[in-house]
């Protein structure tokens, strides 16, 4: 990993975002009939890894993320034209309607097809978050309304509430304290 | 022209999703998680509304403007209400979206099957 | 049967696979070996209404067909062993509820089909059972909602992701009737070398493969030209090589031979893209063994085959704690009778 990475990945680690570190794999190495360490074997590995295309994926995430975001867009105009909304009153029923569209086509069967060539283009938008969603509450009927989609559907979309409500109340509390009163800097 | 920078402003968000992904090798979940924070962040450094402003659903759609949203209703009720607003406020600008992936997703799931 | 070196068993009895059976899923019967599997599927869903409930026929099925191919009936079978990659193996123990056979449940990961058949050879050697049906299964579907993300969910694999197989394996051991013969196992020890990625699965199964194979050729005294064909169970297109450069490293002669991985071989991966490095799975191993490989032994294309199945010993959680992986291999050679 390059050491430009590894700072922030400690700094995410500490704050608990990345997953924890445990020491030691304890890999029953004394016994083995190997004899190569645990450093060297990981050098094997990461020269056999297949690198992740990074410039293809993210010019296709930038397109399909554009594009959904015009359409987005699009969506608003339409609710500002046809309902005489301004841009903050369209904003909500605009991204019902993404959301709708978005539980359409996990229903479909087709939108991890599409997510898997446009990467974070479908999962950044709330498209993302509504197909999380909906494809838990999907898996999940299996096991009833209750215990299977009810106690399942924000098994991924739950992170994401979790800190964004955690991060607006200290963000809050910060300016409560030093006085600020609401609204904005 | 507001569909330009729509286009532009919503793609580049999603590149810093996807160096997320691909650079750091977090998670989707991590990622999210990530960018619904800087969201906030950058709603309470007073960035995001502006941001909004000129690109319209570029910054609307995207992951981030959930933070955003969440920041705006904590920061609103606070002004509205004094402290406790900083709870209560949270929500209500997120409601519509929430509501509605919860309703759509439970509508979804009593008729079809996830087609693997 | 005796032990032989450290940890590879040496069945003298002879015991014998006088039925088998592999039964899969579409993706699978798109493949290369369709002709090989006794039953495809034309839908993931085994027409059940579940994942879990269509993992389960696959292994109800294939277990029926194998008892039909060995000619014997449910009442005669002594044990059942099998297991599966679902928590609590599921799919193994309400099969073996409708079997109604005594039955041993073991977890191997993707080795389990090597596992079972080892165990089976090693009851019937020692006169402990007559009739012993060795079998596995994994369903794609499943293994994705436990151990990965919902179906529908939009995520995007890497370059190194694998394609859980759709499908069960069995075959059924004895030391009457014919067959193709167990001549020996080499019991694998549990190997990690650190590799934390779950969708990196070739990279941390490599070093168990690798142990297993090394000692296998340690204990027994034989050379990998000894044998016709040796495969891995799902190493795949990451695995494979990086086991060909610990081999190398160790001094085993592997170009003697022809050595393939089973997940590379059940998929085309140029037509079937979506499969990525290759196959995965409990099933991956089992169905190739029981269907392909052995059709081959029995049309004469091959005599001595060593099929060393890899197993990811993780949990969803373990990996959410942070650990590494550790793996396991099993390795069983089958010979035809000369």
């Amino acid at each position: 990993m390059q050491r430009q990475a590894v700072r922030p990945i400690r700094f995410l680690r500490r704050f608990c975002i990345l997953p924890a570190q445990t020491k030691g794999s304890g890999n029953g190495k004394k016994s083995s009939s190997l004899s190569i360490s645990e450093q060297d074997y990981k050098k094997v590995a990461k020269k056999h890894e297949p690198s992740r295309p990074i410039l293809a994926n993210c010019i296709k995430a930038f397109f399909v993320g554009g594009f959904i975001c015009i359409i987005g867009q699009a969506i608003q105009e339409a609710f500002k034209a046809g309902f005489d909304m301004t841009s903050k009153e369209a904003a909500s029923p605009t991204v019902a309607v993404m959301i709708l569209i978005s539980v359409i086509l996990t229903c479909l069967g087709v939108y991890d097809k599409i997510a898997q060539w446009a990467g974070a283009g479908t999962a950044v938008p709330v498209t993302g978050f509504a197909n999380s969603m909906c494809s838990a509450a999907l898996e999940h009927r299996a096991e009833g309304l209750v215990l299977g989609v009810g106690a399942n559907m924000f098994k991924l979309a739950g992170s994401v509430i979790v800190f964004g409500v955690v991060a607006a109340f200290i963000i809050g509390i910060i300016y409560a304290f030093l006085g600020f009163g609401g609204g904005h800097l | 022209m507001q569909f330009l920078w729509a286009f532009i402003v919503g793609g580049l968000i999603c590149v810093v999703g996807q160096l997320l992904m691909d650079g750091v090798k977090l998670t989707p979940a991590h990622t999210m998680s990530t960018l619904v924070v800087a969201g906030a962040v950058a709603d309470a450094l007073g960035w995001y509304d502006p941001l909004v402003e000129f690109a319209g659903a570029g910054a609307s759609i995207p992951i981030t403007s959930f933070g955003n949203s969440l920041v705006h209703g904590a920061l609103t009720e606070l002004e509205k209400v004094g402290w406790i607003g900083v709870i209560t406020g949270i929500f209500d600008l997120t409601a519509a979206g929430i509501s509605a992936a919860i309703i759509f997703s439970f509508l979804a799931a009593l008729v079809v099957r996830p087609k693997g | 049967m005796k032990l032989v070196g450290r940890q590879t068993w040496q069945f003298e009895n002879r015991p014998r696979i006088i039925g088998r059976a592999a039964v899969v899923g579409p993706e699978e019967g798109a493949g290369p070996l369709s002709a090989d599997f006794d039953y495809v599927y034309d839908n993931l869903e085994i027409g059940e209404k579940t994942w879990e409930k269509g993992e389960r026929k696959l292994l109800e099925q294939a277990t029926q067909l194998a008892l039909i191919n060995a000619n014997i009936t449910k009442e005669e079978l002594q044990f059942f062993i099998g297991g599966d990659l679902l928590n609590q193996i599921i799919s193994s123990s309400f099969s073996a509820r409708k079997l109604g056979a005594p039955y041993l449940g073991v977890f191997g990961a993707c080795s389990t089909s090597m596992e079972s058949l080892a165990l089976a050879s090693l009851i019937v050697d020692s006169g402990a059972g007559e009739y012993v049906l060795a079998g596995t299964v994994s369903h794609n579907c499943t293994v994705e909602k436990q151990f990965r993300y919902p179906t529908e969910y939009g995520s995007q694999k890497p370059p190194y992701a694998q394609y859980t197989v759709t499908g069960s394996g069995c075959g059924v051991v004895s030391r009457s009737g014919d067959g193709p013969v167990i001549t020996r196992a080499t019991i694998g020890r549990v190997m990690d070398l650190g590799i934390k990625d779950p969708f990196n699965m070739g990279a941390a199964m490599a070093p168990a493969a690798a142990d297993t194979i090394v000692s296998h050729f340690r204990d027994t005294g034989l050379e990998p030209g000894y044998y016709d064909l040796i495969v891995t169970g799902d190493l795949a297109s990451v695995g494979l090589p990086i086991t060909k450069e610990l081999l190398q490293k160790e001094g085993i002669p592997m170009e003697q031979t022809t050595f393939n991985d089973c997940g590379l071989m059940i998929y085309d991966r140029e037509k079937q893209p979506f499969v990525v490095a290759g196959g995965s799975g409990c099933g991956c191993s089992a169905t190739v063994t029981y269907g392909h490989i052995l059709n081959r032994m029995q049309k004469g294309d091959l005599k001595r085959v060593l099929v060393v199945a890899t197993g990811a010993l993780l949990s969803p959680i373990s990996y959410q704690q942070g650990e590494s992986i550790p793996c396991i291999a099993h390795a069983v050679a089958i010979e035809k009778e000369a």
